[in-house]
């Protein structure tokens, strides 16, 4: 016997909690308990007086799935609303990576010359490396991360997804 | 405002919020609370035996009264103990508040003695939890866990509250209604829904009723509504394990459970039907069988106070979030409102008087030996006048209990569904008892069940509580053997029960009645001896020792495809449907 896994497609959530300890192990680890996946998670805390966190999870599922992933999680006690920005349409979805590369010569060029092409700032330099800090939708930072690897790519540290909808209603 | 320790502000909300039981076992983190529980009289402790015990007991006292059950155990294996109960009162919606105590403050993280990370353990077998690191926030932390542990879908909620926070000084004052936030229940159905719903039922040629426990945690109101329902529309009515009493099982619209185990015209009737009313119930996997297979000609209206259960296993036409009494209530109104008349259902009744004809229940009897089916029927008849509320542990005696015990009321059916907890019938008779100390209480078990918990059978002595236990004893764990029959060629492994207990013994033992059944000359007169003794009785009914519990839909089955009776067992399974179990 096989298992057969569901055809499955992402999903950004943006979902609004009270800033209670405990708040992110409870919402990731309901994802583990019901078997749905984490691509990227955020999470920090957003309003003024420290008492509402956002999160923003990039999760694969099927549209009776993702349904249930909203629903699980609108019903825990301290979750105020979950919004499927893929769902909602127009939103901003933005990824920053610190991605640290080293070399001499010819490569550490080609290196300067592509993080031009993809608007990475260089925010550490030495004779032999560069760390650049590369912002933008995931498939550009992945793409550049990429590129890098042929120029001496050393290691990368990366905030996952952060999204928002488009337009003055708030998400 | 006068300052009070953690502990008596603990014991101050808990009375505030109407508690006036609380089940527990005292241990080094609680003995604060155990000091403060000494010198009042407004809450009355009831000692288990063991820590899950008193998480069964509290979920008893929650199914029969409807208040929520109230739970006090130490830090570490208290916790832990618990856990099981508290899994059980989130899968079957138990209202349920359990504090527990831990380790000091600025032990926490240390691997302490007794520390166990209770709310890192129980976050996910919760409907929410809080460890209270100040004494002031005590009150207010204990009133919102009743709250959320009482509204919306209900569950259990853990408190872990460390030891010096107990000692401490702090305030306490009694809030008003809780305002919480981010959790705002949602009982009041959305009417235009409702007013659909009404009409699909009013338009439907073979409607049928698919109810739930989610009737029963609705309230008493909730069962009459669904009765009134019933009444306007003349449908047919099947329910789950858990809304067992919502409709009275005399009532003609009844089917039967539906499911598994459930009768063969409610599973019919469920596949054939163009309208299924699903209200408070889940479409757990052993009431649809195989999913593809599930009415298939149905438009499905699904009434749920948690809007997640919706679209979880079988897509429906018209989700209702809300409590389902509201809901019945809404419809019936609007039902009289739109002057709907009672349709003309009877092509419908008479394919299901067809299935009716089946006589599903009917069970092969000859020789001395007492069917346990007929063993849970004569207890029933002997029973029913007195209103019993009947408790059982998980397996083939639990089954039969559902099949054949009759139930007219809400509340009177106490029954481990979702989890599936061996254990459980002993305590929450317990728990039950403690509420209706008047009312007959029994527990249907079987010998392998009734021995998980077999500790609580103290609790009942020191309590004087007249609790019954009706074993069924077929000296093995019957629903194991009987799956092994159908799908592993009867190697019946690691399912006898060997080196039994003399059950009659060990009842003297501790201080109860002991009634051995042996023959089936004996198995009346020994229920009426159960009956006629006024203290807490076991009775050891030994019973076929092969019986199978039928009907049955297989594992990955449709709900066409039932087994009615043994001779139809084929013996073995693919691997697909074994791994549906």
């Amino acid at each position: 016997m096989k298992i057969r896994s569901p055809d499955t497609a992402p999903h950004t959530l943006s979902i609004l909690v009270d800033n209670e300890p405990g708040i992110l192990a409870r919402i990731a680890g309901m994802f583990t308990a019901r078997g749905y996946n984490i691509e990227s998670l955020t999470v920090t805390d957003v309003s003024e007086d420290s008492s509402v966190s956002r999160i923003t999870i990039v999760t694969t599922g099927s549209q009776n799935v993702i349904e249930q992933i909203i629903t699980q999680t609108e019903r825990m006690p301290p979750v105020y609303r979950v919004t499927d920005l893929t769902e909602l349409g127009p939103h901003v979805e933005r990824d920053l990576a610190l991605v640290k590369v080293a070399g001499t010569g010819e490569h550490r060029i080609e290196a300067l010359r592509l993080a031009d092409v993809f608007r990475a700032r260089v925010v550490d330099s030495t004779t032999e490396s560069f760390v650049f800090e590369v912002t933008g939708a995931s498939e550009k930072v992945d793409s550049f991360i990429e590129l890098m690897r042929e120029v001496g790519l050393v290691e990368v540290a990366r905030t996952g997804v952060v999204a928002i909808g488009r337009g003055k209603e708030a998400s | 405002m006068a300052e009070k320790s953690g502990s008596e502000i603990l014991v101050e909300a808990l009375v505030d919020c109407g508690v006036e039981i609380v089940f527990g076992y005292p241990g080094g983190a609680v003995l604060p609370i155990y000091d403060t529980l000494f010198g009042q009289k407004k809450i009355r402790h009831i000692l288990c035996r063991h820590e899950q015990g008193a998480a069964h007991a509290a979920e008893g006292y929650a199914r029969a009264t409807g208040k929520p059950g109230v739970v006090l155990v130490t830090s570490g294996p208290g916790a832990t103990n618990a856990v099981t109960g508290i899994t059980d009162a989130l899968m079957d919606s138990i209202p349920m508040v359990v504090i527990t105590g831990q380790v000091a403050t600025h032990l926490i993280g240390t691997d302490a003695f007794q520390e166990a990370d209770t709310v890192g353990i129980t976050r996910h077998c919760t409907k929410h939890n809080y460890l209270v690191k100040d004494p002031d926030k005590v009150g207010s932390t204990i009133q919102e866990a009743f709250f959320i542990a009482t509204t919306g879908r209900p569950g259990p909620v853990v408190v872990d509250i460390p030891k010096d926070v107990q000692v401490a000084s702090g305030t306490y004052r009694k809030s008003g209604p809780i305002a919480h936030k981010a959790y705002v229940p949602r009982d009041k159905p959305d009417t235009k829904l409702i007013e659909q719903a009404v009409e699909m039922l009013a338009e439907a040629e073979r409607p049928i009723f698919y109810t739930g426990g989610g009737i029963i945690n609705a309230g008493p109101g909730a069962s009459q509504m669904l009765r009134e329902l019933v009444r306007l529309t003349g449908a047919p009515v099947t329910s789950t394990l858990m809304g067992l009493g919502a409709l009275p099982a005399t009532a003609p619209e009844w089917l039967g459970m539906l499911g598994m185990h459930g009768t063969y015209e409610a599973n019919m009737a469920m596949n054939r039907a163009d309208l299924i009313v699903a209200i408070g119930a889940r479409f757990d996997d052993r009431v649809t069988g195989r999913l593809d297979a599930f009415a298939p000609e149905a438009k499905k209206i699904h009434i749920d106070i948690d809007r997640s259960s919706i679209n979880k296993n079988v897509s429906v036409d018209l989700p209702i979030v809300g409590d389902a009494g509201r809901a019945m209530e809404d419809m019936a109104k609007i039902w009289k409102a739109k002057q709907h008349k009672k349709r003309d259902l009877g092509d419908w009744w008479r394919r299901i008087e067809g299935w009716r004809a089946t006589r599903c229940l009917d069970f092969p009897e000859d020789g001395d030996e007492i069917m346990p089916q007929r063993a849970i029927r004569a207890l029933f008849e002997a029973t029913k006048d007195r209103k019993p509320i009947i408790s059982t542990e998980v397996g083939q005696h639990q089954m039969w209990a559902a099949q054949h015990f009759g139930f007219d009321a809400p509340n009177k059916w106490l029954t481990s569904g979702g989890l599936g907890t061996m254990g459980y019938g002993l305590p929450a008779a317990i728990g039950a008892q403690i509420a209706f100390p008047n009312a007959l209480v029994i527990d249907i078990a079987g010998e392998a069940s009734i021995q998980m918990n077999i500790q609580e059978l103290g609790t009942a002595s020191q309590y004087r509580l007249p609790v019954k236990i009706f074993i069924l004893n077929n000296e093995y764990m019957g629903m194991v053997r009987q799956w092994q029959e159908l799908t592993y060629s009867s190697r019946y492994s690691e399912s006898y029960s060997d080196a039994l207990p003399d059950f009659v013994a060990l009842a003297e033992a501790y201080g109860w009645k002991g009634i051995r059944i042996e023959g089936k000359q004996e198995l009346e007169p020994g229920i009426g001896e159960m009956l006629a003794h006024d203290g807490p009785v076991l009775v050891d009914c030994h019973v076929s020792k092969l019986a199978n519990c039928f009907p049955m839909i297989p594992s990955g089955a449709a709900h066409t495809e039932m087994i009615l009776q043994a001779n139809e067992v084929s013996g073995t399974m693919d691997d697909e449907a074994k791994a549906l179990v």
